[in-house]
């Protein structure tokens, strides 16, 4: 008897270190991290190159010189714009895969604007503002539509976003292709804005400081939102309990429909900042992934707006440096959706491991 | 008909191959109550693999089965997140639909400008003598006809055996099951890797008889989630999925086919057509299901209210009631 307690006990022992391990949060964020990149150098050295050097020239390609740096700030402006306005639906407790289409909307409408006004005797910053306005416009008209159709169609708003995402494209690539084309050539393109209609950029950078702050403004003003208004409660009870939160009288489906608006007046802008204050044109693929990459970024933020920031740099860092691997050692330059993806997913799995473990621990308390 | 419309109306059904191997897959995958969301990236790996493998080793069988594996194994990492560690099957199932995207590009880059290599069409003697139909549903690859008996096998097995009532049970109503003597978990982790190696299949198919791996697969990006909206507008029946494959595919090809008509359109506009579509498909299918519908037919006079309600009830598709939700036995 007393043998078999004793072993018992350095069961325990033994056991409560590796479940500390796995369940004090920092550690279990760091074990996932080297998961995540064991099996990211695992498939690096699968493609004969060597992993160690490929981390290199990402690093070289995104923070080596002032000038990959400006880069790397300007990318993350629309992915970090994307992914705080996620945090609405998130919070909701819907998935707005449509992103990627209420940014390219934005960038349409935006531009839209700008097209009418140009030649006028509106001075630019007048024209910009405008611009970012019918931008914001644009991408919560098409984030509602995705919303009343979840309402009051019934359809899952997964597969409504999807099919206004592609909708989305093809609008632009009929007018890219059509009515708005430049004069002669059809190469996907409108005809370049005057340089008035631009948002100031640093010398000799493609970075715009208006832009930059932006979208810091924006992250506070989420985070506020969020965090310490009434309204980010009920949203949050909303998302949380549906049901009760109807009960309890929150009319939840207003709720609903507002959080794919505040959500699509974020894309909007993300949207009208592409076309103003970085591409000056309005092309196809304009979007550039970004909705889609700001629903990984809010996953793994989980809902705190002020860690997108981080996170945001962090993927963007990735993606920017990636895009060199083709010249440098020949590789994919998709290797950084990869990386990213195993950083989601290895997190998602060790968040899963923590949960078992504590729910048991509480269990066995409780018993 | 001239030969050269019979054999495009027959290349219709070889390019729904894929489809219908992916819709049936999911279909099993949903009727178990797991949801593979995975399924846009899933066929874009599953295509570089069978492609990569069969270019490797000279064997289609090679192809087709590491391909399968691959489906499997990515249905089975959703599977175990979602039974095992009760992560949310959306969130999973999204974050591998772009992850298996990427990898597929990456791995495969090397792969891009080899050798094209296709299933052989193989007639089949006699009923490809049958005028018309022979030569549209009987010059085939071996995997289309597969496809073909891949439909009525799932629709037997789901709805005119036992395993199958056990199927439709653990994705209904899993407790009930599980009083009966099933092992709710273990059947699902079986039938999602199964699904998923149909989805692989697809994916192989696609690479090897419609379109050759070229590190792009534009006609492809964007077919996965068809394939899932496919499923909820079959209602999760075979058949009925199938229909809406091949429904799908003549658009598609009504698309390339109508494109030389509309010559100041982007070739890409038309492509889009099936999206929209899809909204509408889905907003049919579900529209019955909503409260305020509800409402507003009780308001409205009893003969009226009834012939909308019919008509709502024949469109209207109910998912696996336990889709999506773990299960845990008390």
């Amino acid at each position: 008897m007393e043998m078999t307690q004793k072993e018992n006990t350095q069961i325990k022992n033994r056991r409560s270190i590796f479940t500390t391990l796995l369940t004090n949060r920092f550690s279990n964020l760091t074990l996932a991290v080297i998961m995540a990149l064991l099996v990211t150098f695992i498939l690096i050295w699968l493609m004969d190159a060597n992993p160690l050097k490929v981390f290199a020239v990402m690093w070289r390609g995104s923070f080596a010189s002032w000038d990959s740096t400006t880069q790397v700030l300007q990318a993350w402006v629309p992915l970090v714009l994307a992914t705080i306005g996620l945090m609405f639906t998130f919070t909701s407790g819907l998935w707005n895969i449509g992103m990627e289409g209420q940014i390219e909307m934005g960038a349409i409408f935006a531009y839209g604007i700008i097209r009418i006004y140009t030649g006028t005797e509106t001075s630019g910053g007048v024209v910009i503002l405008l611009a970012i306005l019918s931008g914001m416009v644009g991408g919560a008209f098409w984030a509602l539509l995705v919303g009343l159709l979840k309402n009051f169609g019934g359809v899952n708003e997964i597969f409504g976003g999807l099919g206004f995402n592609f909708i989305a494209d093809a609008v632009m690539l009929y007018l890219v292709y059509g009515p708005w084309k430049p004069a002669g050539v059809a190469n996907g393109s409108t005809k370049m804005l005057d340089k008035i209609y631009w948002l100031p950029q640093v010398k000799g950078t493609y970075l715009s400081l208006w832009a930059l702050g932006i979208a810091i403004l924006s992250v506070i003003l989420v985070t506020i939102i969020l965090k310490g208004t009434y309204f980010g409660l009920k949203l949050k009870a909303v998302g949380k309990n549906n049901k009760s939160s109807f009960l309890l009288g929150i009319p939840t489906n207003r709720y609903m429909l507002l959080s794919f608006i505040l959500c699509g007046l974020f894309a909007g802008l993300t949207g009208a900042l592409q076309v103003t204050g970085f591409n000056h044109v309005l092309r196809n693929n304009i979007s550039g992934g970004y909705g889609y990459l700001g629903l990984m970024v809010g996953m793994l933020a989980n809902i705190q707006p002020l860690v997108t920031a981080p996170i945001a740099l962090i993927f963007i860092a990735l993606s920017k440096g990636a895009a060199g691997l083709g010249i440098d050692l020949k590789l994919d330059s998709n290797l950084s959706g990869v990386i990213q993806g195993c950083l989601v997913i290895c997190v998602l799995m060790m968040a899963g491991v923590r949960r078992l473990l504590t729910v048991k621990g509480k269990g066995a308390r409780n018993g | 008909m001239d030969s050269s419309t019979i054999s495009s109306i027959g290349s219709i059904f070889a390019w729904a191959g894929p489809v219908i191997f992916a819709v049936i897959g999911e279909t099993i995958t949903e009727r178990a109550g797991v949801m593979n969301l995975s399924l846009n990236g899933s066929l874009i790996l599953t295509a570089m693999v069978g492609f990569a493998i069969a270019t490797i080793t000279h064997n289609f069988l090679a192809g087709f089965l590491a391909a399968a594996l691959v489906g499997a194994l990515v249905a089975l990492l959703i599977a175990f997140m979602s039974i095992g560690l009760k992560q949310s099957q959306v969130a999973v199932g999204y974050v591998l639909a772009m992850a298996t995207k990427s990898l597929a590009y990456f791995m495969g880059a090397p792969y891009v400008g080899k050798p094209v290599i296709l299933l052989p069409v193989i007639p089949i003697p006699f009923l490809s003598q049958i005028p018309l139909i022979g030569p549209i549903l009987f010059k085939q690859t071996l995997l289309t006809y597969f496809s073909y008996l891949l439909i009525i096998a799932a629709y037997i097995y789901i709805f005119k055996t036992h395993q199958g009532l056990i199927l439709q049970g653990i994705g209904e109503r899993p407790s009930a099951a599980y009083v009966r003597g099933a092992n709710v978990n273990l059947l699902r982790y079986i039938y999602v890797g199964v699904g998923g190696a149909f989805v692989g299949v697809g994916g192989a198919l696609y690479s090897l008889s419609v379109k050759t791996w070229n590190g792009q697969l534009s006609g492809f990006d964007g077919i996965g989630w068809i394939v899932l909206a496919i499923t909820i507008f079959g209602g999760w029946h075979p058949i009925k999925g199938a229909l809406g494959s091949y429904l799908f595919v003549l658009l598609q090809y009504l698309g390339i086919v109508l494109q030389p008509l509309m010559p100041q359109v982007n070739s890409r506009v038309l492509q889009v057509a099936p999206f929209p579509l899809m909204i509408l498909a889905l907003l049919f299918v579900n529209i019955g299901n909503t409260d305020w519908v509800d409402r507003t037919l009780a308001g409205l006079p009893e003969n009226v209210r009834r012939t909308i309600a019919k008509v709502l009830r024949a469109l209207n598709t109910r998912q696996p009631a336990a889709l999506g939700i773990p299960f845990e036995n008390e």
